[in-house]
């Protein structure tokens, strides 16, 4: 049980910036997502906690304790490694008794952990085996046992799902929330999937080129994204942005020559005639049943996926490799050529500056 | 797999002939002969050769030079073994510590395994000779009696310190690769359960090397039996009296120098036994445990 907290926290390798100063504060209990695409820094960030990576610049505190000159055993932590990182000379027990061994605990308390960690994870009857004798779940499973069993300060995942089968996957990661639920340690969780970020999450870090772009829950990053960025990388299918002008008398944006209004939004629009990214989720997105219509599409591929179906469209008059996606109901057949005249939520749509790719609205 | 057809019956026969040829003519053949004379007696002339049964082999294991010369050789074994493998793994660890310039220490490193065995035996010599070597001095100045010339245990160490550098750079390339087949990630998942990194090398590093020590072991064994020959006869040619003499420098000795043939030949065939248990052993348990790729 601990809080973590990062102060200004920056990386570079050589004279390559890698991570652009990040501050953090983990409550206790908390369960943290960092999650972004391959590259941004999200692991570099996790390992620089773990002190397997050096700080180049600011702090970090582990409880309240400054850790940035410690080892990574000084520092009170337990880490889930992606391959795992079960020793393969040794046994389940031995894997998950290592560190309590180190720790200089007697026999019958590592017995009695150990056994606890392993009911809890349905270990029990691979004890005696070695890592190669178990399937991937299994070992997923010792990998946290192994975390569990230390009762550390802090949980460090390090993207432990992604060498699973998909099935296995959504049932790890319900147990995973279940898990930290139960024990309550403070965890920090770095993947690239955003569906296993929104669901373990209690508060997500979207990374990007070595920078935080949004801390916040995962129902107000869907909702508010901080940037460009965050609204295509968080929802699937992605956000649509379209480039845009701000309409006359600020009345709303124009899109593909059609006005539409945002009443509420005026006082978030910048100057009349001005360039703005107008974004929109597929989701929001409805098949006009009257005669008000916000644009005019005509689609260009659909993707049926059961309970709904995704109509790829361009706009009227518009370039045809302009993708535009609305998300329809299952049941309402469309074919490619149709026309649909649509309307937007208005109390889903976002702004963002050309420029700064920051959010206005 | 595929099998290779062939559209002649001994055509596959014809071309392994060469490599056979090679194999009959210089091994089978004087094993042939060694196995033959060791049952037989030679007259101090060469005139009349006399068939004597195990007599040679009784004579041989009954011999107290014999069996000196068999401590002699697992003391001789054992140290150069263990202490070619325990440098090199610490200068492998201390390598793999090592960021620029890689490569270039570990080419350094590699170098003394391209010396012939007779050039580094006069290298030693030379080194360590009692009345000119540079090394020798240094030793008499901090108040030892060197004098491997006369001191049996100071020979017995120099040809160990010979041998053993010499096989320092084969065993250090192994070790190099056993390490980077570790994965780092292991290293540092203990790191994180809170070893330290003398107990992340002896827990993890240690044992994770074992196919790789044990292959290295039969090896370097088997290189102090035999292939240390050159050294030794160039260092101590096997005295002072016979304290450096191991059991092929005296099958050397007995055959080619006091011309006792029938002896040399048993002494031969015992040694041809001892490779083949080596081999066995070889076989049985490193093709077992190291896995290639």
């Amino acid at each position: 049980m601990a809080t973590i907290s990062l102060k200004d926290v920056r990386k570079d390798y050589g004279r390559n910036p890698v991570i652009h100063g990040i501050s953090l504060d983990v409550a206790n209990r908390e369960f943290i997502v960092i999650v972004g695409p391959s590259g941004c820094g999200k692991s570099t960030l996790l390992r620089m906690v773990a002190g397997l990576e050096e700080i180049t610049s600011g702090t970090i505190e582990i409880d309240e304790r400054v850790v940035n000159q410690l080892e990574p055993r000084e520092r009170d932590i337990a880490m889930v490694f992606q391959n795992y990182a079960l020793y393969p000379h040794m046994t389940v027990f031995e894997n998950m008794a290592y560190g309590l061994k180190i720790a200089g605990k007697n026999r019958t308390e590592i017995a009695e952990r150990v056994s606890s960690a392993a009911n809890m994870l349905e270990l029990g009857p691979y004890l005696t085996r070695k890592p190669r004798a178990l399937s991937g779940g299994q070992r997923q499973r010792v990998a946290m046992g192994r975390a569990l069993v230390r009762d550390p300060a802090a949980f460090l995942f390090d993207e432990p799902l992604s060498n699973l089968d998909a099935k296995l996957r959504v049932q790890m990661r319900l147990e995973i929330k279940a898990l930290q639920r139960e024990v309550g340690t403070t965890s920090l969780y770095v993947t690239h999937d955003q569906v296993e970020a929104m669901t373990l999450a209690d508060r997500l870090v979207v990374m990007n080129g070595g920078r935080a772009e949004q801390i916040d829950t995962p129902m107000n990053v869907y909702l508010k994204p901080a940037s460009v960025f965050v609204a295509s990388f968080i929802g699937s299918p992605a956000m649509n942005i379209i480039e845009a002008r701000v309409a006359a008398e600020s009345r709303g944006v124009v899109v593909a020559g059609r006005t539409i209004d945002l009443d509420h939004l005026r006082l978030h629009l910048p100057a009349v005639g001005a360039p703005v990214l107008f974004g929109i989720r597929p989701e929001h997105i409805a098949v006009s049943e009257t005669e008000k219509v916000d644009l005019l599409l005509t689609v260009s591929a659909v993707e049926t996926l059961g309970a709904d179906a995704l109509a790829h469209c361009y706009f009227e008059g518009g370039k045809k490799g302009r993708d535009f996606v609305v998300r329809l109901p299952g049941t309402r057949t469309v074919r490619v050529g149709e026309h649909l005249p649509v309307v937007l939520d208005r109390a889903a749509t976002h702004l963002f500056d050309p420029e700064s790719k920051k959010r206005l609205n | 797999m595929n099998r290779a057809t062939f559209p002649h019956k001994f055509l596959p026969y014809l071309l392994l002939l060469p490599q056979l040829a090679i194999t009959v003519v210089f091994f089978y053949w004087p094993a042939g002969q060694a196995l033959r004379q060791s049952l037989l007696r030679e007259d101090a002339f060469g005139l009349k050769t006399q068939f004597v049964g195990l007599s040679n082999f009784k004579r041989v294991l009954a011999d107290p030079a014999y069996v000196n010369s068999i401590t002699v050789t697992v003391v001789f074994s054992i140290a150069t073994a263990f202490i070619s493998m325990a440098v090199a793994l610490l200068l492998a660890v201390q390598a793999e510590k090592v960021i620029r310039g890689k490569t270039f220490y570990r080419t350094l490193l590699i170098w003394p395994y391209a010396v012939a065995p007779a050039i580094a035996g006069m290298l030693w010599l030379f080194l360590f000779n009692p009345s000119f070597g540079t090394l020798a001095y240094p030793l008499r100045l901090m108040g030892l009696n060197w004098d491997p010339l006369l001191n049996g245990p100071q020979a017995m160490t120099m040809i160990i310190m010979a041998a053993s550098w010499k096989q320092i750079s084969y065993n250090f390339i192994f070790f190099v690769a056993g390490l980077q087949a570790i994965p780092r990630t292991l290293i540092e998942a203990a790191a994180i359960d809170g070893a330290t990194a003398r107990k992340r090398f002896w827990t993890i590093v240690f044992p994770l090397l074992a196919p790789t020590s044990f292959f290295l072991l039969v090896v370097n064994t088997v290189y102090a039996l035999f292939d240390t020959f050159g050294i030794i006869h160039a260092v101590t040619g096997g005295g002072p009296g016979k304290t450096t003499e191991t059991l092929v420098y005296k099958v050397y000795n007995d055959g080619f120098v006091n011309l006792i043939l029938g002896d040399s030949a048993a002494q031969s065939v015992i040694l041809m036994v001892i490779v083949i248990a080596l081999t066995a052993i070889q076989f049985r348990y490193i093709e077992r445990r190291v896995h290639y790729g």
